[in-house]
């Protein structure tokens, strides 16, 4: 029906959903923007490097660097990969680069100002808190599936 | 204080973020020159690789702006969502592209619509599954290793959107 609806007064409704749109996006212009010069700021200050240099060694502790790291310096998860693969050949434990892996995709802190903004800052820390603890735990039951000790 | 909170009234949120981050970028401009320039040549190829995405989003919010009114986004991703709903984020998260933040205005806008928080945020866990980056991922950590860890993915999905919700009950509805 709003299919129709839309089709049969095609100049008014496409206006409409346009302008919605444009004010949409206006609204959310100035926090996207925010968000992406953060993510450069620390893109560019943070060496790659540092990251091996923060895992211990330690079963326990290093899951929750991993995580902890990810939820910091979240971003294209391909780079996470990359990340991940160097830790592998530094002989950091699987369980932690794979928190690490997806506390980088599923948690947000240099975007959590945003999430708040736009979807609710109830919502916003919620959903991070819960992935941040989801992280470790997807990490160990994936290493009990596979039956790999680290 | 009182002038503070009505310039802040005035200018919204989402500006007083903005002007913060570019607070910090005059500070290190200051503090440390050199790391300037880096940093604005990062954004700026930060800025080039988002704008694709940016535009693709700017079309599905005007498409959904044109096709689908607010009892039409309730029934499909409201209270009264069944399996459809659920379906529609897991598979929506994984097929979108771009970075999670670039899907905000879309999920902000189906929250006014009546999207539940349940859905926002499995839809925004399954952002994380990345099916034309699951080469590289099994290049790295082989086949065994991906296929599990994605499936684990999806189910803790559901699970991150059922205790989100319950977590934030109250929010959608206020």
């Amino acid at each position: 029906m709003p299919r129709l609806r839309a089709l049969s007064q095609p100049s008014v409704e496409l206006k409409q959903a346009f302008l919605k749109t444009v004010l949409s996006f206006r609204r959310s212009g100035p926090i996207l923007l925010g968000v992406f010069m953060l993510l450069a700021l620390v893109g560019a200050l943070i060496p790659k490097g540092l990251y091996g240099r923060l895992f211990t060694g330690d079963h326990i502790i290093d899951p929750l660097v991993g995580t902890t790291v990810g939820s910091i310096l979240s971003g294209n998860p391909l780079t996470s990969y990359l990340v991940g693969g160097e830790l592998k050949l530094q002989g950091i434990s699987m369980v932690a680069i794979t928190a690490f892996i997806v506390s980088w995709v599923t948690v947000g802190v240099v975007q959590l100002p945003a999430e708040a903004l736009m979807l609710g800052r109830r919502f916003a820390l919620i959903r991070n808190a819960i992935s941040f603890l989801m992280s470790i735990g997807i990490a160990v039951l994936t290493m009990w599936t596979l039956g790999w000790s680290s | 204080m009182v002038i503070m909170r009505r310039i802040a009234e005035r200018m919204g949120a989402s500006s007083i973020f903005l002007l913060s981050v570019i607070l910090v970028y005059i500070i290190l401009g200051m503090a440390v020159p050199g790391a300037l320039w880096p940093t604005l040549g990062v954004l700026r190829n930060l800025l080039g690789r988002v704008l694709p995405v940016l535009l693709l989003v700017f079309g599905i919010m005007f498409v959904t702006n044109l096709f689908l009114d607010a009892r039409r986004a309730v029934r499909l991703l409201g209270r009264e969502s069944a399996l459809k709903g659920w379906a529609l984020v897991i598979v929506g998260g994984i097929i979108s592209s771009g970075p999670i933040y670039m899907w905000y205005p879309l999920l902000s806008d189906l929250k006014e619509q009546g999207m539940k928080n349940a859905l926002i945020a499995t839809f925004l866990y399954n952002r994380a599954i990345k099916i034309p980056l699951i080469p590289m991922m099994v290049y790295y950590f082989g086949w065994a290793f991906t296929v599990v860890l994605s499936i684990y993915m999806v189910l803790f999905s559901i699970i991150n959107g059922v205790v989100v919700a319950r977590l934030t009950d109250g929010q959608n509805h206020s």
